[in-house]
């Protein structure tokens, strides 16, 4: 597919094979992510998408291949260090900090970005109170705008299902990443409430992030993405707008299970 | 590029708070809340002289016992950071303690005649420092291999301790000074200071004035214990507040968020190692006080089986029984471990038994231990701090 | 440092460090395999061990009495026989009681870590100090005078009456390998190598690797987790109480701390190895004792047991996978 969008590419993957023992669970796989755009990333179950989601946020290592954030290869980086320079996750199944209240797993997260440390805090200087009142601040700031504003000191482990995954988009939103990754933020979702998802993840991107989503639900993607890429078996097998993903025969032979011979 | 957090409405935030819970007035009081905290700082402080009925221990000094529950209760606060806080099993604590001890000994008498309080913090650098160095490689390896590795360094510790001459070998180090005492030299025995506080002496329950038994202000003396136990109540009271500003930060959240989920921690930007190794050094800093204290206490003497690896497994005992993560439940759970014994004489035999027992039964039917760490009421508490500090924002 | 002794009493130093290190071994596998399945040290295990060698030693009593004996090996062996046997017998008992108390309440509810090595904490001092304590509980029934000869001086050394008297075999490289070398490096590879066709050849051995591997995996196949661990347990007891009767026959005297410095050189011997690997555990525990004998001669013996623990702590640092890599689910079959 030809690239006609003029906007610089915040993610590039390059090429990337992962394997593990025999199996290759990526094989050559290259997209790039734009700045300011929402990409989708489905496929299958199985297909690699948590996969590619762990290569890109330093949990697994590529096997070949190279993933580029803002030009920066992003091999041999430790976890926090991507974090810190821009890409930030939610997870598939819900891992917040249980026995930490809502508004501090965001602080967490804010913390990231925060300069002072043990000597600030041990002698609580001016410089610690401001930066402790400017991050409270924002990650009040962060859970109104997910939307569990009013839960904010209650712990994690006692906020409800869809609260849980919306606190996990505060905590990731803490860090100021210029990369959101949203692992299937939809699962269990029902309609009503995945609408209001869809809301979110609109306002934000149009807040200034960039947004990968991994998503099982296709109403959801198409509905929401400006550019799918799916995977099958650790491949690329289709990019593009959602329009035409929906009618690609691969991609439709993929989600029905159909065998290639049929579908050809 | 959005750097300021979006859509911050204030009165959304407002209206959605759970409801607050009212506190009689006179405890809202800044004022009383101080005062009440005065209060017990004092009446700490003067627990040994008053002998408390039931509380005070019949057959051995209460003065002695309190220095020693005072002092396991320090340990417990350190090693509370490394277990509690911070997650990470550490079962050669009793190494730190012994590391602070000989290095003040050493400073302070062996090798040097170094004033105790140009010693203390050495003996504190030094231990934070083979804090690092045992830290920095052992907390890489998995979490359940770091109790080995600490075990075999406590054992390491007093084995080169009882082989080294330089240390004094198995004879261990005498004659270490005490920390230097206020008003007039005392000499010999005869024990002035600046003033004399008497004890109390209690009949059932009616208290009277004991004149025989005074504690002079200030003297570190070989006959009376008390003195000590203020100087290691005074660091408990400033290890205890350099903890809870510590632990109500970034510092603390990122522990409790490591020790929750290391590794959605580590996504978030926590760098959980250093956060880890920190709470290693800050335990091991810690450690080292309580040793140093130690050496510079009563008696002036230290030796090899002074630091044997038993006493390593009470101080985890103290922390799991009292509750990990919770400083009050450490300085609960080294001041039950140190007193139960002496109060209770005839149980002193079984008392290793007893805590091996409780470790069992505490950790399956109550794993949190006493005092569990108090999260629900640090929710609230932790909207109280919120409003002082946009409180102070919006004015400035 | 002295390399000349080392060098001088070689054969010697090499074949008594063998003798050694295949104590450690046997003791080893208990840790081995109790951390292939549930990835956990066991603490208590060196408590399993201690009382072995305390059953060797009653048992020793029961038959002797209190007076030395000392006699050749071919005479004691019956006794060794029967003492083996009891021990073995013994420390299955307590390595069992272990897991039903310290293990099992805690994995059926899916404690964490740090708590299930708390309790195996736990249970290690309560069953030091019981052994400890054994004259006053004795004289809460009042049988302290029937029992004098087991329980008096609870915290003393306690020793076996039967000295066995090494003699000569042959001569190797200037050193007469005696009988009782040869019996105890001969009984402990003839153990775990029976343990090691176990493991690999039969139904036990198959439920014991693929709950190492899997447990989840194992549970859906119809595998009781449950009785894989409590057999894994109860073949540790069994080699800590062979390991208990060797070690009594060659150094004679236990106390109720005893297990503490076998129980680490045993773990250490299991990590060198790589924990979680029967085969390891063998190598790294003859590797260990060979190395302590030899450090010992260069260092001087006070510094023996920091030879060890120096060693546990680079291992750890340097290769924490240890010799022959991990894992007793990947024991190929």
């Amino acid at each position: 597919m030809p690239d006609t969008d003029t906007r610089k590419a915040l993610l590039e993957v390059d090429d990337v094979t992962i394997r593990f023992g025999g199996v290759s669970a990526l094989e050559s796989v290259s997209f790039d992510i734009k700045e300011g755009e929402i990409l989708g990333l489905i496929g299958p179950n199985g297909a690699g998408k948590t996969t590619c989601f762990n290569v890109m946020t330093g949990v697994y290592q590529a096997t070949s291949g190279q993933i580029r954030f803002d030009g920066r290869p992003l091999a041999k980086m430790k976890r926090f260090q991507i974090t810190k320079l821009g890409i930030a996750r939610t997870f598939q199944n819900i891992r917040l900090f249980k026995s930490m209240t809502a508004l501090e797993n965001v602080l967490v997260g804010v913390d990231a970005n925060s300069k002072v440390g043990l000597f600030n805090a041990l002698l609580r200087t001016p410089l610690h109170r401001r930066t402790e009142a400017e991050s409270i601040e924002a990650a009040y700031a962060l859970l109104d705008f997910v939307g569990v504003g009013g839960r904010a000191n209650e712990l994690a482990e006692n906020l409800s299902y869809g609260d849980q995954r919306r606190l996990e988009i505060a905590r990731a939103m803490g860090t100021r990443p210029k990369l959101l990754c949203l692992d299937e933020p939809a699962a269990g979702f029902n309609p009503a409430e995945k609408q209001r998802l869809m809301d979110l993840i609109r306002k934000v991107r149009d807040d200034g992030y960039t947004v990968l989503l991994i998503e099982h639900d296709m109403r959801l993607v198409m509905g929401v993405t400006d550019r799918v890429v799916v995977l099958e078996f650790g491949r690329k097998i289709a990019e593009g707008p959602p329009a035409e993903i929906r009618d690609d025969p691969a991609v439709i032979a993929a989600y029905l299970g159909v065998d290639d011979e049929d579908a050809s | 590029m959005s750097t300021t957090a979006p859509g911050s409405t204030r009165s959304s935030r407002r209206s959605g708070r759970p409801l607050q819970i009212q506190l009689p007035s006179f405890l809202r009081s800044r004022l009383s809340r101080v005062v009440m905290i005065a209060l017990g700082v004092l009446l700490a402080y003067a627990l040994p002289l008053i002998q408390p009925p039931f509380i005070t221990t019949p057959a051995s000094d209460f003065g002695g016992v309190m220095a020693s529950a005072a002092s396991f209760a320090l340990v417990a606060l350190g090693l509370n950071i490394v277990i509690g806080y911070a997650g990470l099993l550490d079962l050669g604590y009793v190494g730190f303690y012994a590391v602070g001890a000989y290095t003040t000994g050493v400073l302070t008498s062996q090798h040097g005649h170094w004033p105790f309080f140009l010693v203390l913090p050495c003996a504190m650098i030094v231990t934070t420092v083979s804090g690092l160095m045992l830290g920095a490689p052992a907390i890489r390896v998995r979490g359940d291999y770091l109790a080995i590795v600490t075990l075999g360094f406590g054992e390491i510790i007093s084995l080169v301790a009882k082989n080294t001459p330089w240390l004094g070998s198995a004879a261990g180090i005498k004659n270490i000074p005490p920390p230097p005492s206020i008003g007039p030299d005392p000499i010999g025995t005869d024990q002035d200071g600046l003033f004399q506080i008497p004890h109390l002496a209690w009949n059932g329950l009616v208290p009277s004035v004991d004149n025989l038994h005074k504690t002079p202000f200030l003297t570190f003396g070989v006959l009376d214990a008390i003195p000590y136990y203020w100087l290691i109540l005074t660091f408990i009271l400033v290890v205890l507040v350099a903890d809870m500003m510590v632990n109500n930060s970034r510092v603390g959240r990122a522990w409790e968020a490591t020790r929750e989920d290391e590794d959605a921690a580590e996504l978030m930007g926590v760098p959980t190692f250093r956060y880890k190794l920190l709470a290693f050094m800050l335990g091991a800093a810690i450690g080292g006080l309580a040793g140093s204290l130690l050496a510079a206490g009563q008696g002036g003497f230290i030796s090899p089986d002074a630091f044997p690896l038993l006493l390593s497994m009470l101080f985890v005992a103290a922390v799991i029984i009292g509750g990990a993560g919770n400083r009050w439940g450490a300085i609960l759970g080294g001041v039950l471990v140190a007193y139960l014994p002496e109060r209770f004489r005839t149980l002193s035999d079984y008392r290793l038994l007893i805590f091996g027992l409780s470790l069992m039964v505490i950790v399956t039917f109550r794993p949190q231990g006493i005092l569990p760490p108090r999260r629900t009421r640090r929710a609230l508490r932790a909207q109280a701090e919120v409003e002082e500090l946009e409180g102070e924002v919006i004015d400035a | 440092m002295d390399f000349g002794f080392l060098f001088s009493h070689f054969a010697e130093l090499t074949i008594t460090g063998l003798a050694l290190g295949a104590i450690y071994a046997l003791v080893a596998l208990g840790y081995t395999m109790v951390y292939g399945v549930l990835q956990l040290i066991n603490f208590a295990h060196s408590e399993v061990f201690m009382y072995g060698t305390f059953a060797t030693a009653w048992v020793a009593v029961f038959v002797h009495g209190t007076t030395s004996v000392s006699q050749g090996l071919g005479g004691t062996l019956g006794l060794l026989g029967l003492c083996a046997i009891v021990a073995m017998v013994t420390s299955a008992a307590v390595a069992l009681l272990v897991e039903r108390l310290a293990y099992r309440p805690l994995i059926r509810r899916g404690s964490p870590k740090l708590v299930i090595l708390i309790s195996s904490i736990g249970a290690s001092f309560s069953l030091a100090e019981i052994m400890g304590l054994r004259d006053k509980f004795a004289g809460w029934f009042g049988l302290q005078d029937n029992l004098e000869s087991y329980v008096a001086q609870a915290r003393n050394v306690y020793s076996s009456p039967v000295t066995v008297d090494p003699h000569k075999v042959f001569e190797f490289a200037g050193y007469g390998v005696t009988d009782i070398d040869l019996l105890v490096i001969g009984a402990a590879l003839g153990m775990m190598f029976a343990l090691d066709v176990i493991v690999r050849r039969t139904r036990l051995g198959r439920g014991i690797r693929s709950v190492a591997q899997d447990p989840e995996a194992a549970a859906l196949m119809g595998v009781n987790s449950t009785s894989v661990i409590r057999t894994t347990f109860l073949i540790g007891g069994l080699m800590a109480g062979a390991a208990a009767t060797l070690y009594m026959l060659r150094i004679g005297t236990t106390r109720q701390d005893a297990g503490f410095l076998i129980g680490v050189k045993a773990f250490t011997a299991a990590v060198m190895g790589g924990i979680g690997n029967l085969r390891g555990a063998l190598i790294g525990g003859l590797l260990l004792g060979v190395m302590e004998n030899w450090g010992s001669a260069v260092f001087g013996t006070q510094w023996k047991d920091v030879v060890t623990f120096v060693l546990l702590v680079l291992i750890l640092l340097v290769r924490p996978t240890g010799i022959l890599g991990e894992s007793l689910g990947k024991a190929r079959a």
